[in-house]
């Protein structure tokens, strides 16, 4: 469990310090072998218990990006590994924060709500985009590869920098605007059932970034609007209380360059949602209208 | 911002790996369109040697000793061709049935089972490829 910067350094200073004493007491001779000896029981004790961990069926093994620009030691991304005892429904965000708490409390993640709700932590698990509080261990080959999201910036360890995919989302105007009012003041906006239930599962977003990370076009260009945003856009120009105008408004910005037609149809997004929104099929939804609208032969 | 965080060999070979089917179905579909241009220019290629055959005289087209035919019965004498155009059918017909497939997509008809229609789309390439090998092969030993 290797987790802190290699000490190397710290033994060199030592044994210098050792030759540079000219006449070193019995006394200081027998603490240094004392010491020795000490320290050789610690790396085997150490070691035994790493092989234990290793060979004990109820732990599991988690290998853990880590990477920190602050402290020179850490600035080359490497992996830790962490051996974690599993319990039964353990997710991997409750490996982590174990590791975290037992081993090595400089390894950083988001996470609150620890439900899927939030959407703190999406990591990139074993090769995929994983919501770390909603993904069972006992489902993971092991061991276990956690790393930040691809196409992201790290800030440290399992962090991102999300601004950009924020950016995106706020691109589209993701509130509810209309210039048709029901007719008494205090009146309420209503719904039809049927209205709620087309834009239902695209309500689900938690902002989570898995889908923009996991898509190939929003890797190579940075002005697409991506799954998350254009699924925000759907949920609002879907939404037949907004009215005409403000549908209008919401096509210009869904139809632009970097908008829907960069969608190719790669159905990354769809696969790693883990609110199961069908992102693609939104899109697609989403480019007909936009055809719909443009195309008049009458 | 949405570049991609230079994290070694290691990770790219693990993305790399763990494509789903809409990816791979997306990737193939690129390539095959590609490989079926690239064709198009050989075909047009050898296809052009039948302008100077054109003005042969009666005699020779007749013998079969005019440019055109000349050009096809060397390359079709080659095992390599004969191979290559095994392969030029996989291409064409995966590229056809996916093409359909993303067509479908388009319409928004059966999203739910784009990754089934995916695997049907290789099976048949497969099956019409397998099937096609002692047409193209036939002779060429
Ligand atoms: C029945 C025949 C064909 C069908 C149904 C078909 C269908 C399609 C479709 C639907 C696309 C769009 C893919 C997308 O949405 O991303 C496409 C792309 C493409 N096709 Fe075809 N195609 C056919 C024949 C051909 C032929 C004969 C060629 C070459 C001469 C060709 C070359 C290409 C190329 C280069 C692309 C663009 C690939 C890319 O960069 O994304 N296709 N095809
Ligand atoms: S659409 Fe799904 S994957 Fe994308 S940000 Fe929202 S919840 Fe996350
Ligand atoms: S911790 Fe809130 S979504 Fe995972």
């Amino acid at each position: 469990m290797s987790t802190q910067i290699p000490k190397q350094t710290e033994k060199a200073d030592e044994t210098a310090a050792e030759t540079e004493t000219d006449a070193p007491s019995k006394g200081d001779e027998r603490r240094a072998e004392k010491r020795r000896r000490a320290d050789e029981r610690r790396r085997q004790r150490e070691a035994e218990e790493a092989e234990r961990a290793a060979a004990d069926e109820n732990t599991v093994e988690l290998r853990v990006f880590r990477y920190d620009p602050d402290v020179e030691g850490k600035q080359e991304p490497r992996f830790d590994t962490f051996h974690v005892p599993f319990t039964k429904g353990m997710t991997v965000l409750d490996a982590l924060m174990y590791a975290r708490d037992s081993y090595d409390s400089s390894l950083t993640f988001r996470h609150s709500c620890r439900q899927a709700v939030c959407g703190s932590d999406a990591m990139f698990v074993n090769g995929g985009q994983k919501l770390a509080c909603k993904t069972q261990i006992d489902e993971l080959e092991e061991p276990i590869r956690v790393e930040p999201l691809p196409h992201a910036e790290v800030t440290k360890d399992l962090v991102v920098d999300m601004e950009h995919f924020y950016d995106q989302m706020e691109a589209v105007e993701p509130y509810f605007q209309t210039n048709e009012y029901p007719d008494g003041e205090l009146e309420e906006q209503r719904q039809t059932r049927e209205n709620r239930e087309k834009i239902k599962m695209s309500t689900r977003c938690i902002w989570c970034s898995a889908c923009m990370s996991s898509c190939n076009i929003a890797a190579g260009d940075n002005e697409y609007l991506g799954p998350a945003a254009i699924n925000k856009a759907y949920r609002f120009a879907m939404d037949e209380r907004e009215g005409e105008d403000v549908k209008q408004k919401r096509l210009e910005i869904i139809e632009q360059e970097h908008g829907v037609w960069r969608c190719q149809t790669q159905f990354s997004c769809t696969e790693v949602c883990p609110k199961d929104i069908p992102l693609t099929e939104h899109i697609q939804e989403l480019k007909r209208e936009a055809v719909k609208n443009n195309l008049k032969f009458w | 911002m949405s570049q991609s965080y230079n994290r070694g060999l290691i990770e790219d070979f693990s993305r790399w790996r763990e494509f789903e089917a809409g990816m791979w179905a997306w990737i193939f579909h690129k390539f095959t369109g590609w490989v079926l241009i690239g064709y198009l220019f050989t075909h047009i290629a050898v296809l052009s040697t039948a302008i100077p055959a054109s003005g042969a005289e009666t005699a020779v087209l007749q013998a079969g000793n005019d440019v055109y035919t000349q050009t096809i019965v060397s390359l079709e004498g080659l095992l390599l061709v004969r191979v290559l155009e095994v392969g030029l059918l996989a291409v064409a017909v995966f590229h056809m049935l996916n093409g359909a497939r993303l067509l479908l997509v388009d319409l928004g008809v059966g999203l739910e089972s784009q990754d089934k229609s995916f695997y049907a789309s290789l099976i048949l390439t497969g099956a019409i490829t397998v099937a096609s090998v002692p047409t193209f092969i036939a002779g060429a030993f």
